[in-house]
C-alpha cells in the first residue's frame, strides 16, 4: 500500500476494464514521474469526455453534436441500417469502407445475468426509425456468441411483421486463415454454414 | 499410442522426476503417500487438462514453486512426439508440442488416455451430475465440437435461470415472455443435440462395458445402460420416490434418436413445466437434469448392487470407454491408466482384469503391495518413495 493520493490514484485505474493492479501501479508511476507528462491536457480531456460527447439521438453512436457524422452524412444510404451492439463495432465495420447505410447501436445485448432485457436496449428507437418505410433493410450485426444471437433472434421476431428484409451476418472460417489452425467450434460452424458453389 | 518417457518439474510431491516407460504394462510400486498417483495424475491431466483429484489447478503445483511442468515424449508406430505444459500459479497456463507453442486446450489432439481410479466408484455411487461428467467428458473425446455446445449449454442456462427468478421476483412482463422464448429455443436446439448425442454415445458403450464388465468378473450379470431423460418426463434430480439418483428407465421409453425428435420432447417438457419453472425461478427439463441408469440382473446398480459389482461396474465403464476410443481414434489406443485398482479386487478378478487388459498398447497400473498385481503385469516395474523414482 502507498500512502494517500498515489493509492488513491492506484485504485482509480484499476476500476477501469482491462487494467489490472500491477498495470494501475505502472500508469500512476509512470505520471508520477516523467515531468514531460502533460497532466492537465488529460484531465481536460477527460472533463471534455463527459461534457461535449454524447451519443447520437438518431443512432446511439458516440457524437459531439446532437447528432453523428454518419446520421449527418447525406451521401450515405438511408434504406439501409445495420444493427450493432456498441460504438466499437461502428468502428469496426467503417474500417472495411463496405458499407455505406446508416447504422443503430443498441448498446449491448440481451443478457438477463447483467440485467439487460429488451427494455434496456434502444429497440424502440430502431422502431421508431423504421416506422416511415424509407428503410428496406435491416441488418443484424450483433456478437456471434450467445447474448448476440439471441438478440439477433428477438430482433427479427419482432420485424416479421414489418415489410422490411432483415438479415444477419454470416459466421465461419476466418479469410487469410488457415483451415487446420481454426478451431472446432469455428469449423464446426462453418460446416453448418456451408453454402452451395455448384448443384 | 505409448508414453515413453515422463518428466515432471515441480509438481505435486516431485521436485523433478525423470521416468521411462515402456510398451505393455508399467507397474508403479510405493507405499501410501510417496506419489504414485501423482505421476499418473500428470498423465492424466495432459489428456484432459484435469486432475480427476482437484478441481483446481493449483493443487497441482509443489508448494513453494511458482509453476509445473509435464512434459512426456509419446510414440505412435515410428512418431515422436514431445508434448508438455507448464501450469502456472498466478498467469494462464502454456502449452508445447515438439518445442513449438499450441493453445493448451488443443493438447487433447495429440495424447489420449483413460484413467480408472478408486474416485470412480461416484461415477456408479454418487449423483447423477457424476455421470453426466463421465458420459459428457466422453462426448468431448469423441467430438471435439462439443465441448463449445455443452458451454453453450450452460451459459444459456445461467441466463434463462436468471430471467425465471426476475419474473418470479418482479412479475412477469410482456417483454420478458417474448425473451424467455428466445431462451427456450437456444436452450432446445443445444440440448436436444446433446441429448442425442449422448444417447448414441451410451447406446455405442453398451457392448464394449458388457464385455469389460464380463471379461472382469467372469460371469454374465447382463450390464445395461440406458439414459433417464428429464424430456420424457423422468427428473434424475428429484425423484417421486426412492433415493436420489437411484432410477430405472421406464422400459416404455422412447429414446429420441434424431435432434428434431429431441426437440418436440423438448419443447412439450417446457411447455407442461412451465407453471413450476417460474414459480421456481429454475429450468427443471433438459440434459442438467439427465441421467443415466445402469442395471445389473435387470435391477439398478446403485442402491441394489453390492460394493463389489458397482466397483466392477465402474471399472467396466472405463475399460469399455477405453476399448471404444481405441476402435474410433487415429492415433492408436488411449494409454490405459489403472490407479489403485488392484487391492479393491479379489484373486480370480485380478488375473481376469490382467488378461483383459494384455491387448492396450500401454497400461500404467499404480499399487501400494506388489503381491497385489498378478506377476504378468510386473515386467516393468518401477518403485516410488517419497517423491523419488527409483527405477529397478
Amino acid at each position: 500500500m502507498y500512502e494517500g493520493i498515489v493509492q488513491e490514484l492506484i485504485d482509480e485505474f484499476g476500476r477501469l476494464p482491462g487494467i489490472g493492479p500491477k498495470s494501475a501501479q505502472r500508469i500512476a508511476f509512470h505520471i508520477l514521474q516523467t515531468e514531460t507528462f502533460d497532466v492537465s491536457r488529460l484531465a481536460e480531456l477527460l472533463t471534455e469526455l463527459r461534457e461535449k460527447v454524447h451519443f447520437c439521438e438518431i443512432c446511439g453512436n458516440v457524437a459531439e453534436q446532437q447528432t453523428c457524422s454518419i446520421c449527418r452524412d447525406p451521401r450515405r444510404t438511408p434504406t439501409l441500417i445495420c444493427v450493432v451492439e456498441e460504438a466499437k463495432d461502428v468502428v469496426a465495420i467503417e474500417r472495411t469502407r463496405e458499407f455505406r447505410g446508416l447504422y443503430h447501436v443498441l448498446g449491448g445485448a440481451i443478457s438477463p445475468i447483467d440485467g439487460i432485457g429488451p427494455d434496456e436496449l434502444r429497440i424502440r428507437q430502431l422502431l421508431q426509425r423504421l416506422a416511415d418505410g424509407t428503410v428496406q433493410e435491416v441488418i443484424i450485426a450483433t456478437d456471434p456468441n450467445l447474448e448476440g444471437e439471441a438478440t439477433a433472434t428477438y430482433l427479427s421476431r419482432l420485424l416479421q411483421t414489418l415489410e422490411i428484409r432483415v438479415t444477419r451476418l454470416a459466421s465461419g472460417l476466418p479469410v487469410g486463415g488457415d483451415l487446420e489452425y481454426a478451431d472446432e467450434v469455428t469449423l464446426g460452424r462453418a460446416f453448418e454454414g456451408r453454402t452451395i458453389v455448384s448443384n | 499410442m505409448i508414453v515413453s518417457h515422463l518428466n515432471l518439474g515441480d509438481y505435486r510431491n516431485y521436485a523433478a522426476a525423470d521416468v521411462a516407460m515402456k510398451p505393455g504394462a508399467n507397474l508403479f510400486v510405493g507405499r501410501n503417500g510417496q506419489g504414485k498417483t501423482n505421476l499418473v495424475e500428470s498423465l492424466g491431466y495432459l489428456s484432459t487438462l484435469g486432475s480427476h483429484r482437484v478441481s483446481s489447478d493449483q493443487a497441482l503445483i509443489r508448494a513453494g514453486a511458482d509453476s509445473a511442468v509435464i512434459r512426456a515424449r509419446l510414440r505412435h508406430d515410428d512418431r515422436e512426439l514431445l508434448a508438455e505444459v507448464q501450469i502456472n500459479r498466478s498467469s494462464p497456463n502454456r502449452a508445447q508440442v515438439n518445442r513449438s507453442q499450441i493453445k493448451p486446450r488443443e493438447l487433447p489432439r495429440y495424447f489420449s488416455s483413460v484413467l480408472f481410479a478408486p474416485e470412480d466408484l461416484g461415477i456408479v455411487r454418487g449423483d447423477p451430475s457424476a455421470r453426466r461428467r463421465f458420459i459428457d467428458q466422453l462426448v468431448v473425446l469423441r467430438s471435439p465440437r462439443m465441448a463449445g455446445v455443452l458451454a453453450d449449454y450452460d451459459r444459456v442456462l445461467r441466463q434463462r435461470n436468471t430471467l425465471l427468478k426476475s419474473a418470479r421476483s418482479t412479475g412477469l412482463k410482456e417483454s420478458q415472455l417474448t425473451t424467455l422464448e428466445i431462451w427456450d429455443d437456444k436452450l432446445v436446439t443445444l440440448g436436444s443435440e446433446i441429448v442425442v448425442v449422448r444417447a448414441k454415445l451410451v447406446e455405442a458403450l453398451g457392448p464394449p462395458v458388457a464385455a469389460a464388465y464380463s471379461a472382469v468378473v467372469g460371469d454374465d450379470h447382463r450390464p445395461t445402460l440406458s439414459p433417464v431423460l428429464s424430456i420424457a418426463g423422468i427428473d434424475a434430480e428429484e425423484p417421486d420416490t426412492g433415493v436420489r439418483g437411484e432410477q430405472t428407465a421406464r422400459p416404455d421409453d422412447v429414446v429420441p434418436t434424431t435432434v428434431a425428435e429431441a426437440a418436440a420432447s423438448f419443447r412439450s417438457a417446457l411447455a407442461s413445466k412451465r407453471r413450476s419453472e417460474l414459480d421456481r425461478g429454475l429450468t427443471l427439463v433438459g440434459p442438467h437434469r439427465d441421467d443415466i441408469a445402469f442395471g445389473l440382473n435387470a435391477l439398478p446398480v446403485k442402491g441394489y448392487a453390492s460394493h463389489g459389482e458397482s466397483w466392477s461396474f465402474a471399472l467396466a465403464l472405463k475399460l469399455g470407454a477405453a476399448e471404444l476410443l481405441r476402435a474410433e481414434s487415429s492415433l492408436g489406443d488411449p494409454v490405459l491408466i489403472l490407479d489403485d485398482v488392484f487391492a479393491e479386487l479379489d484373486q480370480g478378478r485380478r488375473s481376469r482384469l490382467a488378461a483383459a487388459i494384455a491387448g492396450f498398447e500401454q497400461v500404467l497400473i499404480t499399487a501400494a503391495v506388489l503381491e497385489d498385481v498378478p506377476a504378468t503385469l510386473t515386467a516393468h516395474t518401477v518403485h516410488i518413495r517419497g517423491g523419488q523414482v527409483v527405477d529397478e
